[in-house]
């Protein structure tokens, strides 16, 4: 590094006080950034869901408690009763909706993403090309596979309807999206779809760091595949893999672009994000969506601590 | 070198010709359905050879209600992108605030317009925007289908059941991809409009009546809605609930529709060489509930109004001047079958001649039902969501009618409080 002989040494600062002073040097820009671009605004809406804030006027919310999360009623009657976000059944259903999507589809994309990981794990010609071409529809921006796939689902011209009518697996033409019973179904297929060559990739990686020599010193024992698998890959993998679960679970308990492409105001999939953000942008419901949008927050701080604890899995790279 | 050479060269343009007023580059939002892309770039070529300024389009999908949430969210921004907004009819008490006031600029032409228009872009004495032009539904027939299955133009929803359903039962054998009639289904503004006309053509108000009281909870309205369930699945397709315009329209134009609810621009479209129906179908109003009743068609139409946040401010009002004026209508009345909200074009010879659902179309929007945006103001957005909410999951077969209204009716009163505001 630079003559420590100088200014540093005359301070009479150590070196490990002058790498703890570079260090923040270096990382002062990245912080600085981070807060206006993470912390600011997130800070931001947590203000304005306890005011009284619209649209048409940004700056001039008054404090109003936490009146837009829960609050009393009086009726005229002399009835009361409770109104806010959590006395609210469209959120709750919103919640639940959320939370079923993130679940069933991160379980799916795990299952599928390590199925694939395994195949393309193993040797054969041409892997690198597959292993590219596995990943086109994680690169396809949301909303064009959204546009392509609502398309595909299509009730009248959809080619979806057209193969299985043709293969005899259905006997009339579905409305994918626009039925309530399936429309939960829809949006799960297109993510998953999408997602799985990421959980791929990411089990993938889990994978190459297994050393050989243990599948090796496993065949010389004469152990089953199957075994092996159990016993030897999912353990040393599982790091991986849980990582990868928390990206995934943090992505799906805020999906929006897919559903709202897809099945836009339908009951059956609107998501968190999707209703605050109509109540933020549409409704003239400001700090109400504030509410819901720091909720959502709230809530996916939650699940991963859970997840994390429960799983202890380990972030900092620092396993012993 | 060759920019100095460029700049020399525009100097010397500048001392012969004198300088122009400064040209400025406008930016121009609308939804784009149809062939409104093309079509603009006609309609202000010659606004732009004329002044010297230049005018972009920014195509925006052609769902109103998402339009209106961009848009929102852009001008609580005071973003200075757009100079000029395309607004639909019932946004201008929720928007007043973040245009500028036209009544200075338009005072030599605001009487050329029918008087409700310029009135419903009136907020408190404020001219929020210019109508370039309005809307009101058809009922769009195939004049071939019905005379080969002997059914008259239906008068009433039920006869538009029946006939609709004796002539997909009859098409469906050599075309099971063929449906009775198509409308817009989808959980979305469009939804309020359609419900709007049945409810109101069954003698069940407008939702929320023009002096502020909830009116929608009552056994006509149940009644309407009811009907509208009774056809999905039967005369219409199940994927009905996830259609808006352009969806009916492709179910329509492509031959596989008897009836259709449309608005009028459908009817160039399907006149157009593309079409599979080309010349095949006639429109006539939508039905009634009953024989007493009268028919509904909810008032629609579209308006140009100037970003208060815009940085070319003169040029985007003699823009919006521009198309709202009589040149440009009569483009878009005989390019896309847009009524003209301009008194005179109504008696023009070429528009009788080629749009001719348009002098036709003159009665059926003065007596148009508008939507409840005037008394429940800022509001309105939540209103309407709440209530094609309600009708959408009564079509889907989540309830019953009687039951979503009574609980519509619970939550609109909630909303309202203590006035609507």
């Amino acid at each position: 590094m630079t003559s420590p002989t100088h200014s540093a040494r005359d301070a009479g600062l150590s070196l490990q006080q002058q790498r703890q002073r570079a260090a923040f040097w270096f990382l002062a820009p990245m912080v600085v950034a981070l807060f206006c671009v993470a912390a600011w605004p997130l800070l931001r809406t947590i203000w304005f869901s306890f005011t009284d804030t619209s649209m048409d006027n940004l700056y001039g919310g008054k404090w109003v408690g936490f009146d837009n999360y829960l609050r009393v009623q009086e009726l005229p009657s002399g009835a009361w009763r409770f109104k806010g976000t959590l006395a609210d059944p469209a959120w709750w259903n919103a919640v639940w909706n959320t939370v079923r999507f993130a679940f069933v589809s991160v379980i799916l994309e795990t299952f599928f993403g390590l199925m694939v990981a395994l195949v393309l794990n193993a040797e054969f010609k041409g892997r690198g090309w597959v292993r590219a071409a596995i990943l086109i529809p994680w690169a396809i921006p949301t909303i064009v596979s959204a546009k392509m796939w609502s398309w595909m689902l299509n009730d009248q011209y959809g080619i979806i309807n057209v193969i299985l009518l043709n293969l005899g697996l259905i006997e009339k033409k579905i409305a994918w999206t626009a039925s309530l019973d399936t429309a939960m179904a829809a949006v799960l297929i297109v993510d998953i779809w999408k997602t799985t060559p990421f959980m791929a990739l990411l089990c993938l990686a889990g994978l190459q760091m297994v050393p050989r020599d243990i599948y090796e010193a496993a065949k010389l024992d004469g152990i089953h595949p199957v075994r092996v698998f159990f016993k030897v890959t999912l353990p040393l993998i599982r790091p991986a893999v849980a990582v990868a679960v928390i990206f995934r679970m943090l992505d799906a308990l805020r999906i929006f672009d897919l559903v709202y492409v897809l099945t836009p105001d339908s009951s059956a999939t609107k998501t968190m994000s999707v209703i605050s953000r109509q109540n933020l942008f549409e409704y003239n419901n400001f700090a109400y969506g504030a509410a819901q949008s720091t909720l959502l927050f709230a809530i996916l701080a939650i699940f991963v601590s859970l997840y994390i604890w429960l799983g202890r899995v380990d972030l900092t790279g620092e396993a012993k | 070198m060759s920019f100095g050479y460029r700049a020399t060269a525009v100097a010397a343009l500048l001392a012969v010709f004198g300088a122009p007023a400064m040209a400025d580059e406008l930016f121009y939002v609308s939804g784009a359905t149809g062939a409104a892309v093309e079509n603009f770039k006609k309609y202000v070529a010659p606004w732009e050879a004329q002044t010297g300024h230049t005018v972009t389009m920014v195509p925006m999908p052609s769902s109103t209600t998402d339009q209106f949430a961009q848009y929102r969210l852009w001008l609580a921004a005071g973003s200075t992108d757009i100079d000029v907004y395309q607004t639909d009819v019932i946004w201008a008490p929720q928007l007043a605030e973040q245009f500028v006031d036209l009544t200075e600029a338009a005072k030599d032409v605001a009487g050329n317009h029918f008087p409700s228009i310029i009135e419903s872009q009136t907020v408190g004495g404020k001219l929020v925007a210019l109508p370039i032009f309005t809307d009101a539904p058809a009922l769009y027939y195939r004049k071939d289908l019905l005379e080969k299955y002997g059914v008259a133009v239906p008068k009433t929803w039920d006869e538009l059941t029946a006939a609709a359903q004796t002539i997909q039962d009859g098409e469906k054998a050599a075309n099971p991809d063929f449906w009775g009639f198509v409308w817009q289904g989808n959980a979305y503004e469009g939804l309020t409009c359609d419900a709007l006309e049945w409810v109101k053509s069954f003698g069940g108000g407008q939702i929320v009546e023009p002096d502020g009281t909830i009116s929608i909870n009552n056994e006509k309205a149940a009644k309407a809605i009811e009907t509208a369930k009774g056809w999905v699945g039967t005369i219409s397709p199940e994927g009905i609930l996830s259609y808006q315009e352009e969806e009916a329209r492709g179910v329509w134009q492509t031959g596989n529709a008897a009836f259709m609810r449309n608005w009028p621009y459908a009817y160039a479209l399907g006149n157009g060489d593309d079409s599979k129906v080309k010349g095949l179908f006639g429109v006539t109003t939508l039905p009634a509930g009953s024989a007493d009743e009268k028919s509904a068609a909810t008032l629609g139409g579209w308006n140009v109004a100037v970003s208060k946040y815009s940085e070319h401010q003169e040029a985007a009002i003699s823009l919006a001047l521009w198309l709202s004026g009589p040149e440009v209508q009569k483009m878009r009345a005989l390019n896309e079958t847009n009524l003209p909200t301009i008194v005179s074009l109504y008696d023009d010879a070429e528009i009788a001649e080629k749009a001719p659902i348009i002098p036709q179309w003159k009665d059926v929007f003065l007596n148009a039902v508008p939507r409840p945006s005037a008394p429940t103001l800022t509001k309105y957005s939540e209103v309407s969501a709440k209530f094609f909410n309600a009708v959408h999951e009564t079509l889907a077969g989540n309830g019953s009618a009687a039951d979503n209204l009574a609980a519509l009716e619970a939550d609109l009163t909630d909303l309202k409080g203590d006035g609507w505001k």
